[in-house]
């Protein structure tokens, strides 16, 4: 399916709230469930998902939900999760992630690492909320989310924010250590007025490489 | 691919010695980095030398030159340690420790599960990835060639 056509199933209202529901859970969800959260019945939530699945926008898988398996386990049960591909429209035609792969080439071969993440803690700075640094997670958490991070506040001996969106994923898997650097810089700027928070490489798998905590334990 | 396993090599000049308190974040880093290698998803082996903790003692490009040399199960298991473990924040330190290398510093190459490479071997790869740019034979993890393709 072409990517306008994809997004555009997006626009009925019940459908995207499913797809929102599911992208942000970030693991495999049930029709139950998503059709609860949906606020819709079941049966309707079920035929949303799966047109959602044929377009390729979620993923599908078959899971004993309880936990049992083998004779009198039940029959599995359809799962769903967000699709790993990308989508996009542009109108003009653009083609910016081919000139952003062949600058970060560029920029790797000649290891420009400093000067990429000078430009991009600048950026982080200019970026800063208007109304003032953040004081906690969750300021952190709110603007994060306007930036497309998907943070989700997770514990790791105490409160940590992890982010399930890499912005810039396609690169950051192309050129790990130069745009992770990148990112962290930007982040590091994005934050660098809140000494409420420590930001810190903590690269996990299927996660953005950076991690949010507090300074200090209160 | 159960009945092939990736093999990897990576050379660095070191700016500074080892014991140089300018190589020092490398040094410290290398014991709990190399633990945490040992325990990652998918890991097979590593090269140590005789004190049996690292590599650092084996030096078949040179005085100042390291290596590090290990097996995993697949492509994606050595990915996923080397680009999302702590051992990314690691790498940022690279420039810092190592000389700006002048070609392909990392070999990749598919070999029989259950083989140990030599060192020799090993060399061989890089030099090869050196002179004919990547291929199935020695390859960099910009290129994704399956072990059938070897």
């Amino acid at each position: 399916m072409e990517d306008i056509e994809a997004v555009g199933l997006l626009q009925d209202p019940v459908r995207r709230r499913l797809y929102e529901y599911v992208a942000a859970q970030g693991r495999e969800v049930g029709r139950n469930e998503a059709a609860e959260a949906a606020g819709v019945a079941r049966t309707l939530a079920a035929f949303h998902l799966d047109r959602l699945a044929a377009a390729g926008l979620l993923e599908t898988a078959s899971r004993r939900l309880t936990g049992r398996s083998g004779p009198g386990a039940g029959r599995p049960a359809k799962v769903y999760r967000r699709a790993a591909g990308e989508r996009g429209v542009s109108l003009p035609p653009r083609d910016y992630r081919a000139a952003a792969s062949m600058l970060a080439e560029a920029a790797e071969d000649a290891r420009l690492d400093a000067a990429v993440q000078a430009v991009a803690r600048r950026r982080g700075e200019a970026a800063r909320d208007p109304s003032g640094p953040c004081a906690d997670l969750d300021a952190a958490r709110a603007l994060l989310e306007r930036r497309g991070y998907e943070p989700y506040l997770d514990d790791d001996g105490g409160p940590v924010l992890r982010m399930r969106n890499c912005p810039f994923h396609v690169l950051a898997e192309e050129f790990p250590p130069l745009v992770c650097g990148m990112n962290l810089a930007l982040l590091e700027g994005l934050f660098g007025d809140a000494p409420e928070l420590a930001v810190r490489m903590a690269a996990r798998p299927g996660l953005c490489c950076v991690a949010i905590s507090k300074t200090s334990e209160d | 691919m159960t009945g092939h396993h990736l093999a990897q090599l990576n050379v660095g000049r070191l700016r500074h010695p080892l014991g140089d308190p300018r190589s020092a974040g490398f040094a410290d880093a290398l014991a709990p980095i190399n633990a945490l290698a040992d325990a990652a998803p998918g890991f097979v082996w590593r090269l140590v030398d005789e004190d049996g903790s690292d590599a650092t003692g084996l030096r078949p490009f040179g005085d100042d030159t390291l290596i590090n040399m290990s097996v995993w199960e697949s492509r994606e298991a050595l990915w996923e340690f080397t680009y999302r473990s702590d051992h990314l924040a690691f790498l940022r330190g690279r420039r810092d420790w190592f000389e700006a290398p002048g070609g392909p510093h990392l070999a990749l190459w598919w070999i029989p599960a259950g083989h140990v490479p030599t060192q020799e071997e090993a060399v061989e790869r890089l030099a090869h990835l050196r002179a004919h740019g990547p291929t199935a034979y020695a390859f960099t993890f910009r290129e994704d060639f399956a072990p059938q393709d070897a």
